[in-house]
């Protein structure tokens, strides 16, 4: 990862942001500060187009008066941290062994059919940016896709190709389960304890 | 203080005392990577791991177990050697097996550890990985494949150095090893991450290629490139230095060097005097000895002493300035050292030496620094204190130009007046002073190269006397000096009246004829031109510039020697190589025209010399002790100038005539001084 251009532009938290930080620091004694290293890259990279440029760093090293490469070292550890520009549409796309197992493989190949990109990249009017991310957590609705802080669950190449399409076009799309499951439970019905199901409980794929 | 049982040893040790420490302490050597002495304890390598029992069934990081109570350890047990086979076989997989390539080679920690511990191949099938090199400077070559990121220089650039500017980032495989933006390692003390890196990935830059270690004779000697005198080692091959490396001192440097120590060695192939010139018609011819020293007899002749003055550099050693003296003395001459213009006196021992001594720092818990960059005059004396502020029982405080020491001190201003309101007890920091048990201030060349520098050390003692620097078991009052030489020439007295600069107004003037200058080249020489200028020493340098007489010496690491520390510690240093073309050792040069003078001097080799030198000055032959002197009064009290401190070191990378040819230490300067790397540079062009 090439991180060694130094950026002319200057990372200043916004005044909303300033405040905010406040909170956080008064969760942590004076002489600790740099605890708060974490969520600050945070909101920064919230702020600053979805990544963490060397202005961030530096501007978060200088705030909670710590070396610039202790930053650096925390901004690179977690890779929630995107330490090259992204899109304005950032797709993680899970690719750990349970959605691998459930498909993974159609989703990426949807989502870099429909995008012409591949992990890690952008495309070329800045729009979408694609990515390859470790569990996500959400291996009983696999395989997942996350965006925009919501999972989009239970897909298979068509579902993602769908997703896609309605984001460029703008249409919203439902989070969840993609194939009308509901949330995690059993598709299509119980498969056991039937008589324990309660009464008029209704379930995805059944509807 | 627990007991514990190692490998059938049973050994009581210091409460906190890890297992790894307590196997040493009965002999038995635990392998190890990241675990290192001086630095604090990661426990990432696993190298270092044991038996231990009673505790869970599995294998436990010496390094960082504490011994406790009754705890049976083995270390070398089956079990033991197979877990070092895994630890071994883990750390080889992405190690790149170029060792015939390698700097390292041969004084390799994971080649020698592999030999004893690995096994002898490899069931790695897959694919290693590969990092790109990192970018720290002019001074260390990063090969970044073969890091076992045992974190060593990443901790001694933090705790030691005090730069952090080494981190590793990424994690897991992906985690690298670098410099924040890949810039430089902006620290005097950089080079020894070189030594501490257990494997090729930092390796020493200008040496790339240079030598293998069996190829090179190893000589145990003494440094001069600031007044800490440093242990290091001379590694040569054939009539050529190789590199310096640190030796261990703990009461000096412990394993420390500054990079100019380790680097400026290039500079001894640079610009030498190799053979006598003598000036003829405005240009300088080379002559034969005798030519040389005929010249210089018949200039002498008929001169009265006090037309005549005598110079001393930096790096001299104590027989040359010994012998310089004598010569001198003959013919009624005297000799001055403070070239640097200060005002030290040479009357009270006490009062020009670093009295607490470098251990003294370790004890020490108030520290005012007057007129003095640490970090630029002795780094590793710096990182010691650093070490002592770090423990947060020493306060330090600054009077003086406000300078980066690497950590955080007080900055009480930039002028004298405020040594009087300390002493008045009007400044703050009088009650830490007051209130410490070993306090102790530090009298850098800044606060001696003044014309109020007499009332300075007034001051600076009486404050000593007032708030108790000066105790039955301690003496907080030290001086910091830049010069490798001038402890000893103080030592013998090789002072004059008005010092450097009576004698360049008296040579302006034409009172003095002649002026004999032994490796002096930090000076203006401009105001010499008129005087017959005699030059001897090793490099073609500021000296040589208006000078009439060439005679060629040897550098430091040409000859045996004797200097004296800023402590006051007398230390030997040996011969590593011979010295280039007919360069001689500068007492065999005094002895020889002392014959010609017809005022021959009573010795005739360097036994004999060190015999009457020890006869006149007996301390000389107190090797490696730190001297204990008795208090004393000195210091005249006067007007003080209401000007700043001027810092006796502005470039730290051209201190003396071998670091101002080093083409190292050039690029260094370069690069230091705030420029960035940027891709494709040389490292010069910033």
């Amino acid at each position: 990862m090439s991180v060694k251009v130094k950026n002319a532009e200057k990372f200043e938290f916004t005044p909303e942001n300033l405040e905010w930080t406040k909170t956080q620091l008064a969760k942590y004694p004076e002489n600790r500060k740099e605890s708060c290293v974490m969520p600050f890259l945070h909101r920064a990279q919230e702020q600053n187009n979805g990544w963490v440029s060397v202005p961030v760093m530096e501007y978060i090293a200088d705030f909670l008066d710590m070396p610039y490469i202790r930053v650096h070292e925390v901004a690179s550890f977690y890779s929630m941290y995107n330490l090259k520009p992204v899109g304005k549409h950032v797709i993680e796309v899970c690719t750990t062994t349970p959605c691998w197992l459930r498909g993974s493989d159609d989703v990426v190949k949807a989502c870099k059919d429909e995008l012409g990109i591949g992990f890690g990249e952008t495309t070329e009017d800045g729009e979408y940016t694609l990515l390859e991310v470790e569990c996500a957590g959400a291996c009983v609705n696999a395989p997942v896709i996350a965006y925009k802080e919501e999972y989009y669950e239970d897909l298979d190449e068509d579902s993602t190709r769908k997703f896609i399409r309605d984001l460029k076009a703008g249409v919203a799309v439902k989070p969840g389960p993609q194939n009308g499951r509901f949330k995690s439970c059993p598709f299509g019905g119980p498969t056991t304890l039937k008589d324990m199901a309660p009464k008029g409980a209704t379930f995805g794929g059944d509807e | 203080m627990p007991t514990l049982t190692i490998d059938g040893i049973e050994v009581e040790v210091e409460n906190g005392t890890t297992v790894l420490q307590a196997a040493e302490q009965v002999g038995i050597e635990i392998p190890r990577f990241c675990y290192h002495e001086r630095l604090s304890i990661a426990g990432n390598c696993r190298m270092c791991l044991v038996e231990v029992t009673p505790g869970p069934p599995k294998p436990a990081a010496s390094c960082a177990l504490p011994a406790g109570e009754g705890m049976v350890v083995k270390t070398n047990s089956q079990k033991v050697r197979k877990f070092r086979e895994g630890v071994m076989e883990f750390l080889l997989i992405n190690h790149p097996l170029d060792c015939p390539v390698c700097d390292q080679g041969g004084e390799c920690d994971l080649q020698d550890q592999s030999m004893a511990y690995g096994v002898g191949d490899s069931r790695y099938k897959e694919k290693r990985r590969l990092v790109k090199e990192k970018y720290m400077g002019p001074l260390i070559r990063t090969i970044m494949t073969r890091c076992i990121h045992c974190t060593r220089c990443v901790r001694f650039a933090d705790e030691v150095a005090g730069v952090p500017s080494l981190g590793a980032i990424g994690r897991g495989e992906n985690m690298q090893i670098t410099t924040y933006q890949e810039q430089a390692f902006q620290s005097e003390l950089s080079g020894n991450v070189v030594d501490l890196c257990p494997v090729g990935a930092l390796t020493s830059k200008p040496y790339t290629f240079k030598a293998r270690p069996w190829e090179l004779t190893n000589t145990e000697t003494i440094d001069v490139h600031d007044a800490l005198g440093s242990n290091i080692r001379i590694d040569s091959r054939g009539r050529a230095v190789m590199r310096a490396l640190p030796r261990i001192h703990e009461e000096v440097n412990e394993e420390w060097i500054s990079d100019k120590t380790r680097h400026a060695v290039d500079g001894l192939a640079k610009n030498r005097l190799d053979r006598p010139y003598v000036k003829k018609g405005g240009k300088l011819q080379p002559v034969s000895w005798k030519e040389a020293f005929d010249i210089i007899a018949k200039k002498l002749k008929g001169l009265s002493g006090d037309q005549i003055a005598g110079l001393v550099g930096d790096l001299c050693d104590a027989e040359s300035m010994y012998a310089f003296k004598a010569l001198m003395s003959s013919l009624g001459a005297s000799v001055e050292c403070r070239q640097d213009g200060s005002k030290v006196g040479a009357k009270h021992r006490v009062g020009y030496l670093f009295n607490s001594g470098v251990t003294g720092i370790d004890e020490a818990d108030a520290c005012l620094i007057i007129g003095s960059n640490p970090r630029k005059e002795s780094p590793v004396l710096n990182a010691r204190l650093r070490q002592r502020w770090l423990s947060r029982k020493c306060k330090v405080a600054n009077v003086g130009p406000d300078v980066d020491l690497s950590y955080k001190v007080e900055q009480l201003g930039d002028s004298a007046a405020i040594l009087k309101d300390i002493l008045d007890g009007k400044n703050d920091f009088a009650k830490v002073l007051k209130s410490a048990e070993k306090p102790m201030l530090i009298l850098g060349q800044g606060a001696l190269n003044r014309d109020d520098s007499p009332a300075i050390i007034n001051l600076a003692h009486d404050i000593a006397e007032k708030y108790g620097l000066i105790k039955d078991d301690w003496n907080g009052f030290n001086v910091l000096h830049t010069a490798a030489s001038r402890v000893a020439a103080l030592d013998m007295g090789l002072i004059r009246d008005g010092g450097v600069k009576a004698i360049l107004e008296g040579a302006e003037k034409g009172d003095i004829k002649v002026v004999y200058n032994l490796g002096a080249d930090e000076l203006d020489t401009t105001k010499l031109k008129k005087a017959f200028v005699i030059y001897q020493g090793s490099h073609g340098d500021e000296g040589v510039r208006h000078a009439d007489v060439i005679l060629p010496g040897v550098a430091y690491t040409e000859k045996p020697g004797t200097y004296i520390n800023t402590e006051g510690r007398v230390q030997r240093a040996l011969r590593a190589v011979f010295g280039p073309g007919e360069a001689r050792e500068d007492w065999t040069i005094f002895r020889a025209l002392s014959e010609v003078l017809g005022k021959t001097l009573n010795f005739d080799d360097i036994a004999a010399l060190r015999q009457v030198m020890e006869k006149d000055y007996p301390h000389f032959g107190v090797i490696d002790e730190k001297p204990d002197e008795e208090w004393a009064d000195f210091g005249v009290s006067g007007k003080l100038s209401k000007d700043g401190f001027t810092l006796p070191i502005t470039d730290f990378y051209g201190t003396n005539p071998i670091a101002r040819a080093s083409e190292t230490m050039a690029e260094c300067r370069a690069v230091m001084n705030g420029a960035n790397h940027t891709e494709g540079a040389t490292g010069t062009n910033g």
